[in-house]
């Protein structure tokens, strides 16, 4: 189902005019960003503007109400939408790492290689082992989540991701229920993604990170991208007030 | 007669409330064998019947059709809010008038459902009603978020209801259905009143012939329910054991 007129030129996600609201709240008005093959931008902003809903609706774990979403030029907001095609392009980690508890972490890994594309398991279980070691938990293969750190844990949910060798990774505040002396481990994995040409779509709270991996960040108030820019200038130069107000309380 | 039924035969003579007849007369020995091996296959296949019922029922209660959920409401609150007795009395009794009957030896029609099915089926059936409740418990424990999960890794709607919520769900529910079983088998003793010759209606029967037994006849009644529902509990709690997480629950 890709879409046969779309070239890796192109971005490799495309945002335009999306609108989406729970109710009668509106949480998306009308925000538009591409992202390029190979890049990595953060978004970030205050709680409840919207940024969580964004990323989650670039895989459809939630509908657009209008506007569109394109992945490798696959529609997202088209009810014929092939889900499986879309998910295999786009992988994703949460907050709350959200790692199936009665698999062990190796298990985890291969479970949805195995389950969904069908690959066999020798195969799978190869490259599962090497994953582990690329987000640096050799010896940790059968442990259960629930015997592991939120680092850990999390670390696994990313070599998880990996292992479907999808196109675009989304992180929607990884870091955000973690201990702070484990938030290093977890931000080191996804930088070795980004320097790797992972493209990577991050919603963060993480500045400092932002500012180190991003090659693009914005800012988004109460459903809108209010201000966008490389970091070198965002930071310094960020002209809207609402922009140098969520900075100067952050900094 | 050896020296195990010698003793108990003197024992009944020189104390008559404490006849233990069936240790010494074969003839009550088989009643007690017959009325026990009655009672396991009753609770063997209730139990396996019931726990079908369960996760059958549990999956019919979060289905689409609102037909097939209240079908489901409609059962469970029927047989958890009658009692078992009644039910049991009400299948044999009553439905029991309107079951088909065959003649296997050319003569005498007999229904093609005997006691013993209806014991089954009541049964199982009153269970049942209470396993759905239980597994409808376990898959709603299991967060949305670790569905939610599976989704992104582009699993289908099945794949997350076999791989990820019935094993964790199965695990929650454990302790309830194990209460549940245990209340099943000791239920079994009211197919007594379909004359089901389960344990309890053939100690009855030994001491309604020989009344000096009927002491020994209830030591025995409590002595193999105990023994019955231990097994039981000692078979579940291993499995529950097995089949822990570790780091994960209680």
């Amino acid at each position: 189902m890709t879409n046969s007129d779309w070239t890796p030129d192109q971005p490799l996600v495309s945002i335009k005019d999306v609108h989406k609201s729970f109710g009668d709240l509106e949480v998306l008005k009308g925000v538009s960003l591409d992202v390029r093959q190979g890049e990595v931008i953060c978004i970030i902003g205050p709680s409840g503007s919207g940024k969580s809903t964004l990323i989650r609706c670039v895989n459809a774990l939630n509908t657009i109400d209008s506007g569109s979403i394109k992945v490798e030029g696959i529609e997202v907001n088209d009810p014929d939408l092939d889900k499986l095609e879309l998910r295999k392009n786009v992988g994703m980690v949460f907050q709350q790492y959200n790692l199936f508890p009665h698999k062990t972490a190796l298990e985890n890994v291969m479970m949805a290689p195995i389950k969904v594309l069908k690959q066999s398991a020798e195969e799978v279980e190869e490259r599962a082992h090497a994953l582990i070691k690329r987000v640096n938990l050799v010896g940790k293969e059968n442990s259960y989540p629930g015997e592991l750190s939120g680092g850990q844990q999390q670390r696994v949910a990313i070599a998880r991701s990996l292992a479907m060798n999808p196109d675009v990774m989304l992180f929607d505040e990884v870091t955000a229920a973690l201990d702070p002396e484990t938030v290093n481990e977890v931000l080191l994995a996804i930088k070795d993604l980004a320097q790797d040409g992972m493209t990577c779509i991050l919603v963060t709270h993480e500045m400092g990170f932002a500012r180190e991996v991003a090659d693009h960040i914005y800012f988004t108030d109460r459903g809108i991208i209010v201000e966008h820019g490389p970091p070198a200038t965002f930071f310094t130069e960020a002209t809207d007030p609402r922009t140098q107000e969520f900075l100067s309380q952050i900094l | 007669m050896n020296a195990f039924q010698q003793y108990f035969y003197d024992l009944a003579q020189t104390h008559p409330k404490w006849n233990f007849i069936y240790f010494y007369d074969p003839v009550q020995a088989w009643r007690v064998a017959d009325g026990l091996w009655m009672t396991i296959q009753l609770s063997v296949i209730c139990v396996i019947f019931s726990v079908i019922i369960g996760v059958v029922g549990a999956w019919a209660q979060g289905a689409h059709s609102k037909t097939l959920r209240l079908v489901m409401q409609g059962y469970i609150q029927f047989f958890r809010n009658t009692p078992p007795l009644v039910q049991l009395m009400f299948f044999y009794f009553a439905l029991g008038q309107f079951t088909p009957t065959y003649a296997p030896d050319g003569w005498v029609e007999v229904p093609i459902i005997s006691n013993v099915g209806w014991a089954i089926i009541s049964l199982s059936f009153f269970a049942g009603a209470f396993n759905v409740e239980i597994f409808r418990a376990g898959i709603e424990a299991v967060p949305e978020s670790t569905q939610e999960a599976a989704e992104a890794l582009g699993m289908n709607r099945l794949q997350i209801y076999v791989y990820i919520v019935l094993p964790l769900a199965f695990r929650v529910s454990l302790p309830a259905l194990n209460n549940n079983l245990v209340n099943l088998v000791k239920t079994t003793t009211q197919a007594l009143a379909i004359a089901v010759p389960e344990l309890l209606y053939q100690m009855i029967s030994i001491y309604n012939d020989y009344s000096t037994a009927q002491n020994a006849c209830m030591l025995f009644l409590f002595f193999a329910y105990f023994l019955l529902v231990g097994i039981l509990v000692l078979g579940m709690s291993r499995w529950e054991r097995g089949m822990r997480i570790p780091g994960y629950g209680a």
